[in-house]
């Protein structure tokens, strides 16, 4: 049972990712393109949210807030991200998902969340993201929040 | 002109509307009974509620009746001789299939008003909140406006110095203002631990994880103040968060809106505009810092400023509070101190405040190094830290190329 | 005397104890029989008891006004795990584990328990393991703060240093409680009398069976989830963290995993002791053993899936929601099968009431009311307004305290005549159940009130409409806390001189433990008795 404990954690991942239970997503592996074709009948709002803690000084947000996408229909847009102290930081970008059963059919192709972002002080960016939702995502869900929380990773490396 | 007669009128809706909350504040000093609230979902929680306390009432009373016949007439000493039988299969499954029966009784509602708490579709305003040690932040995604939201019962009220307020514990600086008869999603999130964002009256309960993003939904049917508090164990000012909603008409949500833009954008302009700080002599800064220090800082540094070594360090003899330069000092407070509890407070208080922080730390618990710190000091600091960024290509990416 | 049995006391002889205080503590320090063990389980979980009650009453007395009274914030914090830790694995857990170290080799006819040395350290162990929990709260930055239920990140990264002694105290008490059911688990099966069978076994052995498979089961999970909370603070992994591909919520699966069962190895016992009882008092028989046993069975699978239910406010997918309450609900089938089998034994039974007696009817009405607002908080969405307010508090309490409290002082009178030999003083054990009975509900009923009003968990302050039932909650306390001296004292005068009592004790007992003497001899059934009818 031992063992069961720590085996929960691969355990408890690996099902969160592929049944997309809590918002989580794969951030090893992006997407892969599986053409399904564009669903012209129906258009999901997507929305998009920045996070960054206070003890992140930093300024963190997407270039667009919401779009409304057909899903299938592949995306582009940009984080803007400015490092607002003197020295060089590392930050991830951790990715969350609501409502929790859409996280499986948001696929992201190219996106700043899957490696550690670096900028020296004083430095800003502007960070891609592009992605597509699956033409299979259920009929009930119509807006899907898509959220990065920045969490500072300078001391783990 | 027009910026002002706009502020003035948000002023005066706000002071018109307290009024008539006034007469909705009285809170019941003994309330048995859940809300039933101001949303949909509020009111079916407490129908359900209802049905499932009449539920247990009625299998309570008829269990415990026969167990109180029993005691009573099955006595020994009433001369009863005790029965032999101890087994019943058929009566068994009898009642193992009636309890079954009830539960599913129980659980259509149940998951009928479940399913609606659950679909935040087709919302028309949506709020971010974000849960911190120890205080609530609301972003208002939409409409660009965003704000901390501290407790605001005096220090002096929790020391059982002066009277206690009738919204003791549950009142803030800034309420979260919302508009009624509208779909509002609230999108929970935390900074450090997890919170738990409650407000009973709009049946909303949502925890606040560090990391990820959860929704939940309300349509608040009523004008009026809701209170709630932080719902999950986060530490030393768990008791000290909580939540004020404000629920107001259409109209008057937009004037809010708008007044609450120019109003940050004047704190903004304020706290880096050089020529604006004003001059502060000591009396006002130990008042105004120590007053700030007890409602903020003390949570870890303690009131006598010996904090709580390891995690919280002493202030009372620290060389941050009684070395040099003053600017450190000062910069811990502007931009916390990363890697620890030590967040950046340059959102939360304005230049004065800080100034007038520092200035106390600097000269209370026998630190005296008679150091006065002034807003203007403070000022350049946050203009330093400005920096025109320089946009560099480094970003980098997974994915397909 | 039962004519069935025959005893063999030519051999029969007491402890062996050196001379003077080296022989005293030798004697207890080496001991490996089973009746000595129960009894160093009892007086440790005796202690713990007056220890983590202490504690409430600090938190009650904070809570008496609202205001900043007596404790700061911090301190209040680490009152409550504290209170809550020390209670379940240091009151609750050992004492059952004390009973069952005395009661299962009597009842089932065996000298012993099957590891006899196994035995010495699982007890062993216990006291150095709260020895060094209770120390943490002298260490800098004070003891553990974050609540029984330890979530990460406040258990991890936000946490005093004290917390990896924490961590190693309840590594200890794991084993501890791995090694006592293992033990229970050999001896059960493989030492019954002839004739003993399994569906002759008293429900107290049953209710311990089943409870030493769940607590095999569940331990090392609970080791696991302190172990990764320890290489999180330490080791530079982020199981619980965001930043490094955790997830925070992780902990809460892997903890309650543990957790939920383990409020089961809480309850069975306490089952266990309340199906001894009853039909003692009522001079007849269990009413419908075999549903019994299949009504305990299925608690024990039911509650390894049910464990979600306490996380319902986090964000779990609709689908887990329906799941888990569904699950929940069901729990209440087979508990209700145990509770209407209750009623049916006194039902036409020839009761008195004495203080065993007493205790155990009133955890039939207190335990199911606690059961009743456990069905109330599976329902999810009523859950919303419940979850962490003094509505759970309340639920929790009903179920444990004049639930399984209760429990085990009917098991403690019912039982101690027959381990010392001496009747406790009856007059201050009624007094003792009543002062109890009605302080309890003083104590926990307005909890609901306060949950359903909108009072929040674990806060040492409050809003001022709460304060008028907070008053009552902790008068109650007070009079309740301060009623179990009359136990304690009861307890130590009953060791030393009282009355003495033949083997049967009381008049309705049956069982191969009423067969001996009172007290029974240091070894006892050395030659196993044989068994024709049971009951």
């Amino acid at each position: 049972m031992f063992g069961f404990g720590f085996a929960l954690v691969p355990i408890y991942n690996s099902l969160c990712k592929n049944l997309g239970i809590n918002g989580k997503v794969d951030l090893s592996k992006p997407a892969k393109i599986t053409y399904k074709g564009v669903d012209k009948s129906r258009k999901i709002l997507v929305e998009f949210v920045a996070t960054y803690n206070s003890s992140v000084p930093w300024s963190f947000y997407p270039t667009i807030k919401k779009v409304e996408v057909h899903p299938g229909e592949s995306y582009k847009l940009s984080f803007y991200a400015e490092n607002k102290t003197d020295h060089k930081m590392i930050v991830q970008a951790i990715p969350s998902i609501t409502p929790g059963i859409a996280a499986r059919y948001l696929k992201k192709t190219e996106c700043f969340c899957f490696a550690q972002q670096t900028l020296n002080g004083y430095e800003a960016m502007y960070m891609p993201l592009i992605f597509h939702i699956d033409a299979d995502l259920p009929a009930n869900v119509k807006t899907i929040t898509l959220s990065y929380t920045l969490f500072d990773i300078t001391d783990r490396l | 002109m027009l910026k002002i007669g706009l502020i003035k009128k948000a002023f005066l809706v706000f002071f018109c509307s307290m009024f008539i909350n006034l007469a909705f504040a009285q809170a019941d000093n003994w309330q048995l009974n859940m809300f039933k609230g101001v949303t949909p979902v509020s009111r079916d929680i407490y129908h359900l509620h209802m049905i499932a306390m009449l539920v247990c009432a009625i299998i309570g009373i008829v269990v415990f009746g026969i167990m109180i016949y029993s005691l009573i007439y099955h006595r020994k000493s009433k001369g009863h001789k005790a029965a032999h039988f101890h087994d019943n299969t058929r009566l068994e499954i009898v009642w193992t299939i009636i309890p079954f029966l009830i539960l599913l009784g129980l659980a259509f509602p149940a998951t009928r008003t479940l399913i609606k708490a659950d679909n935040t579709e087709r919302a028309e305003v949506t709020i971010k909140v974000v849960g911190s040690q120890w205080k609530w932040e609301y972003f208002y995604l939409d409409e660009g406006i965003h704000f901390y939201s501290n407790l605001s019962t005096p220090f002096k009220a929790i020391e059982n110095k002066v009277q206690k307020g009738e919204n003791y514990l549950l009142e803030v600086d800034n309420e979260i203002v919302l508009p009624t008869h509208k779909k509002i999603r609230f999108l929970v999130t935390a900074n450090d631990v997890i919170h738990s964002w409650w407000v009973p009256e709009l049946g909303i309960k949502r925890d606040a994880i560090p990391g990820f993003m959860h929704e939940s939904w309300a349509r608040i049917e009523k004008e009026g103040v809701y209170r709630g508090q932080c719902t999950e164990l986060c530490g030393i000012g768990h008791g000290y968060m909580p939540i004020v909603v404000r629920a107001v008409s259409e109209e008057d949500f937009k004037v809010w809106v708008k007044a609450q833009r120019e109003k940050q954008e004047q704190w903004n302009n304020l706290q880096t505009d050089l020529s604006k700080q004003r001059q502060m002599t000591r009396h006002e800064l130990m008042s105004l810092g120590k007053k700030r220090y007890r409602e903020v800082c003390a949570f870890c540094h303690r009131e006598d400023g010996t904090g709580l070594p390891p995690m919280y360090p002493a202030l009372k003899g620290s060389s941050v509070a009684v070395g040099y330069p003053i600017s450190r000092h000062s910069l811990m407070i502007l931009n916390g101190s990363p890697g620890s509890a030590m967040q950046s407070y340059q959102y939360m208080f304005s230049n004065e405040e800080i100034a007038a922080i520092v200035t106390y730390e600097r000269n209370a618990w026998e630190n005296n190094t008679n150091d006065l710190v002034q807003p203007i000091d403070i000022a350049k600091l946050r203009v330093t830290n400005i920096h025109q960024p320089k946009l560099v290509k480094k970003s980098k990416l997974g994915g397909l190329k | 005397m039962n004519p069935d049995i025959t005893i063999d006391t030519h051999l029969d002889h007491g402890p062996e104890q050196g001379k003077g205080f080296i022989g005293f503590v030798k004697r207890w320090l080496y001991t490996t029989n089973h009746k000595d063990i129960g009894t160093l389980y009892l007086l440790l979980a005796l202690l713990n008891f007056f220890v983590a009650g202490g504690m409430a009453l600090l938190i009650r007395l904070e809570l008496f006004q609202p205001g900043h009274r007596f404790l700061d914030p911090n301190t209040y914090n680490q009152m409550t795990t504290m209170h809550g830790l020390i209670m379940l694995f240091g009151v609750i857990m050992p004492a059952f584990t004390g009973m069952a170290n005395w009661q299962i080799p009597m009842m089932i006819g065996a000298p012993d328990m099957a590891l006899p040395r196994l035995n010495n350290w699982s007890f062993w162990i216990l006291p150095f393991a709260f020895l060094l929990l209770m120390s943490t709260m002298f260490h800098a930055g004070g003891g553990p703060n974050f609540g029984w239920t330890m979530y990460a990140p406040l258990s991890t990264k936000f946490a005093p240093p004290s917390t990896d002694f924490m961590i190693f105290s309840v590594h200890m008490m794991g084993i501890s409680s791995i090694m006592g059911s293992i033990n229970i688990i050999a001896t059960i099966l493989n030492m019954r009398a002839p004739g003993m069978t399994m569906m002759k076994l008293p429900m107290f052995v049953w209710t311990w069976l089943v409870t030493a498979f769940l607590l095999i089961a569940i331990m090392p999970v609970l080791a696991g989830a302190v172990t990764m909370m320890l290489a999180d603070r330490h080791f530079g992994t982020s199981f619980f963290e965001a930043a490094g591909g955790g997830d925070p919520i992780l902990f809460q699966h892997l903890f309650w995993f543990f957790g939920h069962p383990e409020v089961y190895v809480l309850v069975l016992p306490a089952f266990g002791v309340i199906s001894e009882v009853i039909p003692t008092f009522s001079r007849k028989k269990l009413f419908g053993y075999n549903f019994m046993v299949y009504a305990t069975l299925c608690i024990a699978i039911l509650s390894f899936i049910v464990w979600a239910h306490h996380m319902f406010t986090t964000g779990i997918p609709l689908g887990a929601e329906l799941f888990f309450m569904y699950a929940t609900m069901l729990i209440s089938v087979p508990t209700g099968i145990k509770v209407f089998n209750w009623v049916s034994t006194m039902f036409r039974g020839a009761m008195t009431f004495e203080t065993p007696m007493l205790f155990a009817v009133a955890f039939v009405f207190m335990f199911t009311f606690g059961g009743f607002t456990g069905l109330m908080l599976s329902l999810v969405p009523a859950d919303y307004q419940y979850q962490d307010t003094y509505f759970v508090v309340g639920h929790f309490h009903y179920v444990l305290v004049p639930g399984v409290v209760f429990s085990l002082m009917a098991g403690t009178y019912y039982w101690l005549p027959k381990w010392t030999g001496h009747m406790y003083n009856e007059a201050l054990g009624k007094i003792h159940f009543w002062l109890s009975a009605i302080s309890v509900n003083v104590l926990f009923f307005p909890m609901h009130f306060l949950g359903l009003a909108g009072m929040p968990r674990r806060i040492p302050d409050y809003a001022l409409q709460f304060t008028n039932f907070n008053v009552i909650v902790s008068i109650g306390a007070f009079i309740f806390g301060f009623s179990q001296l009359l136990f304690a004292w009861n307890v130590i005068r009953t060791i030393r001189a009282g009355q003495k009592v033949d083997g049967k004790v009381w008049e309705g007992s049956h069982g191969l433990e009423w067969t001996l003497s009172s007290p029974p001899p240091y070894h006892s059934f050395t030659v196993p008795p044989t068994i024709h009818s049971i009951q």
